[in-house]
């Protein structure tokens, strides 16, 4: 079995090498093809492991070789295959087949093909490090590998500017939610002296409440980071600058939900501080509610679909933070396939309207994409919550478990955000697909993309379709190793009651969307209209203005900050203090140049200033040595 | 009034500052290797004044091979000085600043 | 009360020589003076017991050192006056002055002398000459055959530097060309 293991981590691995050995070549169609293939062969491997832990129950448990061993230290290279790991795995290799796939096709014409494919199968060699890895290092290492090819892939268009700034501020902002997780690994093995998770976590419910408290905040900040939260959300709109299979692959269904992962992962840590866990929750559903209204407006389709994104992981972090760990997992497994098959989708639209993102200059778009159309309009009612596909069971749950946990602000949140989101997806859906087509005006003609992006599509759309159908014998693997927690509404009426509100108020909300935005007058929006003026529609478009506070009052800030420690304080002193040291060495050279005259007459006289130099020497050291008890007494005697 | 090991080596560091005078102020080669041997002598003396007062051997011994090597530094010397003097017609130490940096 | 007398007189007379022999101007008076020197320093050898020591002091010294010396100058031609061009007097006395006495500080301090042993005692009921042979043909065979080698060295280089036309050789020459060179050195003006 540990073949499988090994497959399943090391061919991602081996088909970015092979596609970086092509990075300066030309574009090759087999860089592309070839680390296709070998996830595909990951792909299988996990599918194995997970057939052999959904029927044995077993999990396994590698040791590949000594990473570190110092002292108490012990760290290996260990990895392991349990019901969560696999499950991440399936999700991880699943989505990257199908994008990597698609790519193929996605990126024919981009100049850097062989790169993009070096890039993309680094990442996910990264991702299973991060997920299959037994210990909190190596989980740091993934969390670090995916933080990198992230930054390499969203700045893949680096002659961009908007892609490079971009790519740094996601990396500066995981940065900073790094150094949180790092303070949070490093308390873990500061109170419990290991960081495998196993013994880590049979210590921890010894330990004193604060310092576990403590521990949860600083994970969780990592968390943050890499899960795009409120406040160091603001990446994950603008890293949409990467090429749209980056953002299906990366910003959707697999980089960013590390953060659900690490919650899910250290939820032994989790239970013991239920505060934490509530805090958690209540910022996923702030989270979930403040993205979804974000994405009412805008007007780039990728940016809808990455606040979408972030709204649907304030519901897994919602689900995580109340305890319910395999609710979130399971949202995190649906959202990822219907989330990658929405932006899968919107890059075959902007394939065709040739990087056209705004949807209001699309429209009727459903007449010449048909395949396209479908299965946006597919991974929209899932995405909705509409029965019976993949996100009504695992939103529903979600809701479920708020009402059940009697935390009913947190319920009432998360319904609203369901009816916000089931009209900004359709409101998309509407504006691309339907009405009057208004790309014309521009002057472009659409076309559908090839046939096998599309059949690389469709694995995404069956499981965005069935997925929910799995969950009950989900649950049962599960809940093997997650805590068995149950959440019915006990009350058949209020169940059903519930249930039926739900879908009606989500129906209504994309029936609206599509009133609204099917009519034959939808003109593309010029600034001049009433609703565009109003105060509430110029908060949403500027996102709160949170990215504008973040650029008048803390990165103007830092950077006038900077510039004084740079004025006042490098060049004034630390640069100053190395000038002199360097000035000294200079100004004794050229004084005591003029000792080497050359003149025989002087060297002697240089050489006999020498000898008396040493003699004295000589005499003061055995002074010294004679009299060495009456100076330690002086010296003591001074306090020295 | 007995003349002890001290009394040498006084004496021995005299003829080496006399020594050190002449190797200083000399500008004429020949002169310089004078004082050189002057050096030298001064040396030999403490030798063989310790090697009296210490009843050991050793002493003369160095003494000897310091003769040794003054009499090969002179020959060499004196050769060197020979070839220089034809080459430039004079001896003068002011004159070599070859190693002028 | 003879030891003392003898160590101060030859003490007086040693400095006065090597002081004449660094402060005049006469390369002749210094010659004279350096030679008058060595051999006064050759009686400190003998009131030591030093006897070999002392002769060899006057063999070598005023025998052959000297004696190159007198042939160089006769070479030099420095009868006349050495015209030298004094630097700054008080830097070359006070240097001088100062490592004496810090020489001086050092040898003086009590050292740590008290417990030295011998290594090669003097041997009792021989003279000086039997001892030094013993110690210098046993002890110390290996440095005086080096010093043997390195005088021979000395003496070859010696000759090789201060003779002329060094580079040729007239075993590897016919009589042709030792007639032409002959005819040639005859027409040149034989320098120095």
């Amino acid at each position: 079995m540990e073949l499988f293991l090994y497959t399943a981590l090391f061919s991602p691995l081996v088909g970015s090498l092979f596609a970086a050995l092509f990075g300066a070549s030309p574009k090759t169609k087999i860089a592309g093809i070839v680390p296709s293939i070998l996830l595909g062969v990951s792909f299988l491997s996990s599918f194995i492991l997970l057939i052999l832990v959904m029927v044995t129950g077993h999990t396994i448990h590698v040791e590949m070789m000594t990473w570190m061993a110092t002292g108490d230290l012990y760290i290996p290279f260990g990895f392991v295959v349990d019901q969560v790991s696999v499950t991440m795995m399936i999700v991880v290799t699943l989505v990257s087949t199908v994008v990597h796939v698609y790519a193929i096709g996605y990126m024919e014409h981009d100049k850097g093909f062989n790169r993009f494919f070096s890039y993309l199968s680094a990442f996910v060699f990264s991702m299973m490090i991060l997920v299959m890895s037994d210990n909190f290092a190596g989980l740091f290492i993934g969390w670090e590998g995916v933080g990198l090819c992230s930054w390499l892939l969203i700045g893949f268009w680096y002659h961009k500017e908007s892609a490079s700034w971009a790519a740094n501020e996601a990396f500066i902002m995981n940065r900073i939610a790094d150094l949180g997780m790092l303070i949070g690994i490093f308390m873990i093995y500061w109170n419990t002296g290991t960081l495998q998770y196993k013994e880590a976590f049979a210590v921890m419910p010894s330990l004193e409440h604060d310092v576990l408290t403590w521990m949860g905040i600083f994970l969780f900040i990592g968390a943050m980071g890499k899960s795009a939260q409120f406040p160091l959300h603001t990446w994950l709109a603008d890293a949409m600058e990467g090429p749209t299979p980056v953002s299906a692959l990366i910003h959707a269904a697999t980089m960013v939900t590390a953060g659900v992962y690490l919650v899910v992962r250290a939820h032994p840590l989790y239970d013991l501080i239920p505060n934490v866990g509530l805090f958690i929750a209540s910022l996923g559903a702030f989270v979930a509610l403040f993205a979804a209204s974000m994405a009412l407006v805008n007007r780039d389709m990728k940016r809808v679909i990455a606040y979408s994104t972030l709204s649907q992981l304030g519901y897994m972090f919602a689900a995580a933070g109340l305890g319910a760990y395999w609710v979130a997992l399971f949202h995190l497994m649906a959202h990822a396939f219907f989330k990658a098959l929405l932006f899968l989708g919107a890059g075959n639209v902007m394939h065709a309207m040739h990087d056209e993102l705004d949807p209001f200059k699309m429209g009727g778009l459903r007449k010449v994409m048909k395949g396209t159309f479908v299965m946006m309009t597919v991974a929209s009612v899932a995405l909705a919550g509409i029965f019976p596909l993949a996100g009504f069971f695992s939103k529903d749950l979600i809701l479920e478990v708020a009402f059940v946990e009697q935390h009913y602000i947190i319920y009432t949140v998360l319904l609203f955000t369901a009816g916000l989101t089931a009209f900004y997806s359709f409101r998309l859906v509407a504006l691309i697909f339907h009405g009057e087509d208004r790309y014309k005006l521009f002057g472009i003609h659409p076309h559908e993309a090839y046939k096998f992006m599309l059949v690389a599509m469709s694995p995404l759309l069956i499981l965005a379709i069935i997925a929910g159908s799995l969950k009950l014998s989900y649950f049962e693997m599960i809940t093997k190793l997650l805590p068995i927690i149950e959440y019915h509404v006990h009350h058949p009426a209020v169940y059903w009651t519930m249930i039926i509100g739900t879908q009606l108020f989500v129906i209504t909300a994309i029936a609206y969307a599509y009133k609204k935005y099917t009519r034959k007058d939808i003109k593309v929006p010029d600034g001049t209209s009433k609703m565009e003026n109003s105060f509430v529609y110029k908060l949403l478009i500027n996102q709160y203005y949170i990215p504008y506070f973040y650029e008048t009052y803390i990165i103007k800030a830092y950077r006038d900050l900077s510039e004084v420690f740079w004025i006042k304080v490098d060049q004034k002193i630390v640069d100053a203090t190395v000038d002199g040291i360097a000035n000294v060495f200079y100004q004794t050279g050229e004084k005591t140049r003029v000792m080497q005259s050359g003149n025989l007459s002087t060297m002697l006289k240089w050489m006999v200033a020498g000898t008396v130099v040493l003699l004295s020497l000589a005499v003061v050291f055995g002074l010294a040595a004679r009299h060495s008890g009456e100076i330690k007494m002086f010296l003591s005697g001074l306090g020295v | 009034m007995e003349i002890g090991l001290n009394h040498y080596l006084v004496l021995s560091t005299i003829l080496f500052a006399i020594g050190l005078v002449g190797v200083m102020r000399r500008k004429n080669l020949l002169m310089l290797f004078f004082a050189t041997e002057i050096l030298l002598n001064s040396v030999n003396i403490s030798f063989a004044a310790i090697s009296h007062y210490y009843g050991d051997l050793t002493g003369q011994m160095f003494a000897f091979f310091v003769i040794a090597i003054a009499a090969s530094e002179v020959a060499v010397g004196l050769g060197l000085l020979i070839v220089w003097h034809k080459k430039h017609n004079n001896i003068d130490l002011d004159s070599m600043s070859t190693m002028r940096g | 009360m003879f030891e003392a007398v003898a160590f101060y007189l030859f003490a007086f007379l040693t400095i006065s020589m090597f002081y004449i022999a660094v402060t005049t101007s006469q390369a002749l008076y210094a010659i004279s003076s350096l030679a008058a020197g060595m051999i006064f320093i050759s009686a400190f050898f003998f009131i030591l017991g030093a006897d070999f020591l002392g002769a060899i002091q006057i063999v070598v010294y005023s025998g052959a050192v000297m004696a190159l010396y007198a042939f160089g100058m006769m070479f030099f031609d420095t009868t006349r006056d050495v015209k030298e061009k004094h630097g700054n007097k008080v830097i070359v006395i006070g240097l001088s002055i100062i490592s004496a006495v810090l020489i001086v500080l050092i040898v003086g301090a009590p050292i740590v002398g008290s417990n030295i042993e011998a290594l090669y005692p003097i041997t009792e009921g021989a003279g000086n000459t039997q001892e030094v042979g013993m110690v210098l043909f046993t002890k110390y065979l290996v440095p005086f055959e080096v010093a043997a080698v390195m005088l021979l060295v000395a003496m070859i280089s010696g000759i090789v530097l201060a003779g002329k036309k060094m580079d040729l050789s007239l075993t590897l020459m016919n009589e042709q060309e030792i007639l032409k060179m002959r005819e040639e050195d005859k027409t040149k003006k034989v320098l120095s």
